[in-house]
């Protein structure tokens, strides 16, 4: 089998089992209510990591790049109560602007 | 509200599979990826190391790191998944960072059937664009003008805002925002991400 395929084969299996945790493992029970808040705040905590990982991260560099004006943009229409699809809007035209213009 | 994520991911799609082209893996391949394993960053990550001339083991552990965020995200949402093991284990590949959030995963309001349908179609976009991308190849150009990494991260930020309400809450964003940008450059990527879950320390006394 090419590296390919034994790649491919090992990430979906993996992959497949870390998304059936929760869903197959947790599923349908009544979690204690100390349990049930702690994971309200689960959200909270990965969004804002994926803000800043999709802003700012490039491997392991920290760096500022046109991706900053989309997310410039984009918050700009959340401070504006823009629907979600004008927020991805602006948010492709900003960056895309200003990688063009780099 | 989720429809105009479509062409976004289908481009993204295509940007994975003109990726996977350059790093001389197949479009059966790419296709099958994308179909199983449906998490584009984690993809991408296999795919770079590949590319790059590194081992089948450092790629997949890469993007297993990246994925393992998604063992909180499924907790958070498991309380909505009833019936028998096999659509249970079926609908948890249907969980993605976008259709977990616009559901409002991990919050009173979680909505499954929107949860079901935005990953169904994110699924449909997301393989449906790397055919496109490994087969056309060079000939779609390149997608990283289309400014969609830059998209996606404001989306998660109005997803985000979304989230923000009461003071223990915006404790935890801050708090998590906080992890994941000093750990990006000491750290493999998604270990950031899975460490920022131990923001929630941060608003659990005023929960």
């Amino acid at each position: 089998m090419s590296a390919g395929w034994v790649t491919v084969a090992a990430v979906g299996v993996g992959t497949v089992l870390l998304k059936a945790v929760g869903p197959v493992g947790v599923a349908g029970r009544q979690l204690p209510p100390a349990a049930e808040r702690v994971l309200e705040l689960v959200a909270p905590a990965i969004l804002a990591a994926l803000v800043v990982t999709e802003t700012f991260a490039s491997g392991r560099h920290l760096v500022a790049d046109a991706r900053l004006a989309g997310v410039g943009a984009g918050l700009v229409c959340v401070l504006l109560r823009a629907p979600f699809w004008v927020v991805v809007l602006c948010g492709a035209l900003a960056t895309a602007a200003v990688r063009a213009l780099q | 509200m989720a429809l105009p994520l479509f062409p976004a991911v289908a481009a993204l799609g295509a940007s994975f599979g003109v990726l996977a082209r350059t790093a001389h893996v197949g479009a059966v391949e790419a296709v099958v990826m994308s179909a199983t394993t449906f998490a584009g960053s984690s993809q991408v990550a296999a795919i770079s190391v590949l590319g790059a001339g590194g081992s089948v083991a450092a790629a997949v552990v890469a993007a297993l790191l990246l994925n393992a965020r998604y063992v909180p995200i499924g907790i958070s949402v498991a309380q909505g998944f009833r019936g028998r093991i096999l659509t249970r284990l079926a609908e948890a590949q249907l969980v993605v960072d976008e259709s977990w959030a616009l559901s409002g995963g991990g919050t009173p309001r979680f909505d499954k059937p929107m949860l079901l349908g935005v990953g169904a179609m994110l699924w449909i976009g997301w393989v449906g664009g790397t055919a496109v991308g490994s087969v056309a190849g060079q000939a779609i150009g390149d997608t990283s003008a289309f400014g969609l990494d830059g998209a996606f991260a404001a989306l998660f930020l109005a997803l985000l805002a979304t989230q923000v309400r009461g003071r223990s809450r915006i404790q935890v964003a801050v708090a998590g925002a906080a992890i994941a940008a000093i750990l990006i450059p000491l750290t493999p990527a998604g270990v950031p991400i899975i460490a920022a879950t131990a923001a929630v320390a941060a608003g659990w006394r005023r929960a």
